[in-house]
């Protein structure tokens, strides 16, 4: 045992630093790639740093709108890590074979974006050096915040260890133990059901904005989430395919194709119902949503916003579930399209809409400025800049060419003739 | 296992453990690292611009939460306070932490028959409060109403006049609730925001973090945010001031009113009260049977906003009635000063 320990101290770190020296290498695609979005992402570090100084009047909001651009791309994100779960429970519950080899993209996806989420939340905090007080006086278990800290970080903790598990025994070379992982992954499949439902109860516990105020905030957020994070593995799965040849059977595709049409299905229905509520019915409540579908008193900044979000999504779900789809360039406009409708249905459509008017009845439009805009985009450069790093250090892992006990040669003649004999076998971790 | 040993020949180098420097890879390695440090210096200059020293002192990282400290911390915390304003404005203030008295239940009562939307108020309050001017922060907002409705969502936030008030119209000055039921606390993740005793929702200013939670959860639209450095012209410094009440804020933490609790807790009006000319405005302590308060509560038909979101405000609305409940009991104040 203490053997295995020590074994464990010399080639762990050994196995990190060799991952790092990894990230670094590759073509000139990749390096255009990591360059660009480094730049992103160090634009995005220094409107953060003007933030930091001035203070969050470098934003869009307002006293009126008191949450912006920062909450809706962490509302986003979240359940983008919680869509994770739709490759884990094929896998693991239904034992699906051909998404088989590609649940860890998945897992991975999950790890990205709650990293970002934590991004985002800390960008939005007017104190971000006062984050310890957390730590000293936790309002638990009162404040639904406090809730989603411990979801988001918990999920975060074991999706780094399913995911760091698997690799690490890939590199070894070894089988993994089932009782080291299988009960995480399934702790993990309802902490990601939950760690929606928890934000979106975040908003739908407040009295106050009768707009968040509703039973169905929750399953929609699932059902949104459930389709634009299928949607972004789908497209990410050929960009990976694309740039390195790993195996992304069309079944697998054809697979998680159906779970986005079934989810975008749900996700609309709800969408429906709560149109019907709201309008239906007519009273005083449902005036932000006639200022986000209509326009109320002349403002009308984000009618355009969920128009084009129901658009986008119609178009997905009708391309979806006609023969068209088959086509896989319409069935990546479909998974775009639905990307960037649930986006906006979420973020301006959901989260900006509650707070106008104001609960005193005053209208006060919220428009990102330019600076919030350069710390959203930062983000999400830092966040595909990690992806990027973990996929590109991953597959070799699971190809079996970076191997505790194998050099690894990434001499460009050398990478591409291994690709595509690698191509041949079929790699993967085993789950 | 086997364990890893270069058993490989060493032509072929291993990229992803060893850099394999040779004289050309170490300048490429090197110029790259200079370029990303350089790039990430650059980026974040702008924090160079950070000289309040006191905002991010190490005293002010370690103090405790307000419930946590004790004498000694807190005469520590207002000396430092102490010190911070007056190298700022240039201004000795006296800071005290004033405690709610025994038996005391503050409540407001507002009536609407005598308000004339003056806002003198809404100044008084910035003026006392040490809000920051610039941009104005203000805690009372005065809605014009049409008559014949109390329907918040109908008022005017923006009337301009000449004089005041417009005969079409009645005035509905909004501010804190102080509710019962408070959701702002409720939300709070770091328990920066709590209900005293006296009924009084406050804000330790040194323990918010600033993710305006509950400035979502309050259904009156009653918190503010230093989304700026708040900027107060040194003249126009309130010196007297206490931890919880006006003591200057900074960015990125929230306000609100405290029924001006420096002046309240020592037996005074709150300002926005001594400064209504119509007497519109009336507080006091309801536990007391014999209250100004108490007496309106008992006698008129007083309201609340937004009762359906279950706050429990202890803000109340009335208008003067021509046939009041105790007219015929002439010793009732009320119907003296009021009628």
């Amino acid at each position: 045992m203490s053997d295995s320990i020590k074994e464990f101290a010399r080639e762990y770190p050994r196995f990190l630093y060799r991952c790092f020296r990894l990230s670094f290498v590759g073509d000139w695609k990749y390096y255009t790639w990591m360059f660009l979005l480094s730049v992103v992402a160090l634009f995005g570090l220094n409107a953060y740093a003007k933030q930091f100084v001035q203070g969050l009047v470098t934003t869009g909001m307002t006293d009126q709108v008191s949450w912006g651009l920062y909450i809706a791309n962490f509302t986003y994100l979240v359940g983008i890590a919680a869509a994770a779960v739709m490759l884990v429970i094929p896998v693991y519950v239904y034992k699906n074979k051909d998404l088989h080899n590609l649940v860890i993209f998945g897992e991975l996806l999950a790890v990205v974006a709650i990293i970002m989420c934590l991004l985002f939340i800390t960008a939005d905090l007017g104190r971000p050096d006062r984050f310890h007080h957390m730590l000293l006086r936790f309002n638990f278990p009162i404040s639904i915040l406090t809730w989603d800290v411990i979801a988001l970080n918990g999920y975060l903790l074991l999706n780094l260890h399913i995911c760091g598990y698997l690799i690490w025994c890939a590199y070894n070379k070894r089988t993994p133990t089932k009782k080291f992982y299988i009960p995480f992954v399934f702790v993990a499949i309802a902490w990601a059901i939950s760690i929606h439902t928890v934000t979106a109860f975040l908003y739908s516990g407040l009295g106050a904005r009768p707009f968040w105020n509703s039973a169905v905030i929750a399953p929609r957020f699932l059902a949104s989430a459930f389709a634009a994070g299928p949607a972004l593995i789908i497209l990410t799965l050929q960009v990976i395919k694309a740039s390195t040849g790993y195996p992304v059977s069309d079944k697998a595709i054809s697979t998680l194709k159906g779970i986005v049409t079934v989810a975008l299905g749900i996700n609309m229905f709800l969408l429906g119902s709560e149109v019907f509520t709201e309008f239906y019915t007519g009273t005083s409540h449902s005036v932000s949503a006639k200022y986000l579908f209509f326009g109320l008193h002349g403002h009308s900044a984000l009618v355009p916003w969920i128009w084009s979000a129901i658009a986008l999504n119609t178009f997905a779900l009708i391309a979806l579930l006609t023969p068209a789809s088959r086509n896989r360039w319409i069935l990546n406009a479909a998974c775009l399209a639905m990307i960037v409708g649930i986006w906006i249905e979420k973020g301006m459509g959901l989260i900006v809409p509650a707070f106008i008017p104001s609960p005193l009845g005053e209208i006060v439009e919220y428009v990102p400025t330019l600076n919030e805009v350069l710390v959203c985009t930062g983000i999400w450069a830092f966040g595909l800049l990690m992806y990027t790093i973990l996929v590109r250090v991953t597959i070799p892992v699971l190809y079996g060419d970076l191997l505790v006990d194998k050099v690894y040669h990434t001499d460009p003649s050398i990478f591409e003739a291994k690709q595509s004999s690698s191509m041949q076998e079929s790699a993967g971790v085993s789950p | 296992m086997q364990l890893p040993i270069m058993n490989q020949p060493e032509k072929t180098r291993d990229y992803a453990a060893r850099p394999g420097m040779t004289r050309r890879s170490f300048l490429r390695t090197g110029t790259a690292a200079t370029g990303a440090v350089a790039a990430i210096a650059a980026s974040l200059s702008p924090l160079r611009e950070l000289t309040d020293t006191d905002e991010f002192s190490v005293d002010r990282f370690l103090q405790k939460h307000y419930k946590e400290m004790d004498g000694q911390d807190m005469a520590a915390a207002l000396e430092r306070i102490s010190n911070a304003v007056e190298k700022r404005y240039e201004v000795r203030p006296e800071i005290r932490d004033y405690k709610p008295m025994d038996g005391v239940e503050f409540v407001y009562a507002l009536n609407l028959t005598r308000c004339i939307g003056c806002r003198k108020c809404v100044h008084a309050c910035v003026e006392e409060n040490n809000q920051s001017r610039s941009p104005e922060i203000q805690y009372i907002r005065v809605l014009e109403m049409p008559r014949g409705t109390t329907d918040i969502e109908q008022g005017n936030h923006h009337y301009e006049r000449a004089t005041v008030p417009s005969e079409d119209h009645y005035y509905m000055p909004i501010q804190c609730h102080q509710c019962a039921n408070p959701p702002c606390v409720k939300v709070c993740p770091v328990e920066a925001t709590w209900q005293e005793p006296d009924g009084i929702t406050v804000i330790d200013y040194d323990w918010c973090i600033g993710c305006r939670y509950c400035e979502a959860a309050c259904p009156y639209w009653a918190r503010r945010f230093n989304f700026a450095t708040p900027s107060i012209p040194k003249d126009k410094i309130n010196p007297d001031m206490s931890y919880l009440s006006n003591r200057p804020r900074e960015k990125g933490v929230m306000e609100k009113c405290h029924f001006c609790l420096h002046r309240t807790r020592q037996g005074k009006m709150p300002a926005c009260l001594e400064v209504c000319p119509t007497g519109a405005r009336k507080f006091g302590n309801v536990l007391d049977p014999n209250s100004e308060v108490r007496k309106i509560l008992e006698s008129k038909r007083v309201f609340v906003l937004k009762q359906e979101v279950g706050t429990l405000p202890r803000f109340f609305y009335y208008f003067d009635e021509r046939d009041p409940i105790n007219e015929t009991n002439p010793t009732n104040p009320v119907n003296g000063g009021d009628a």
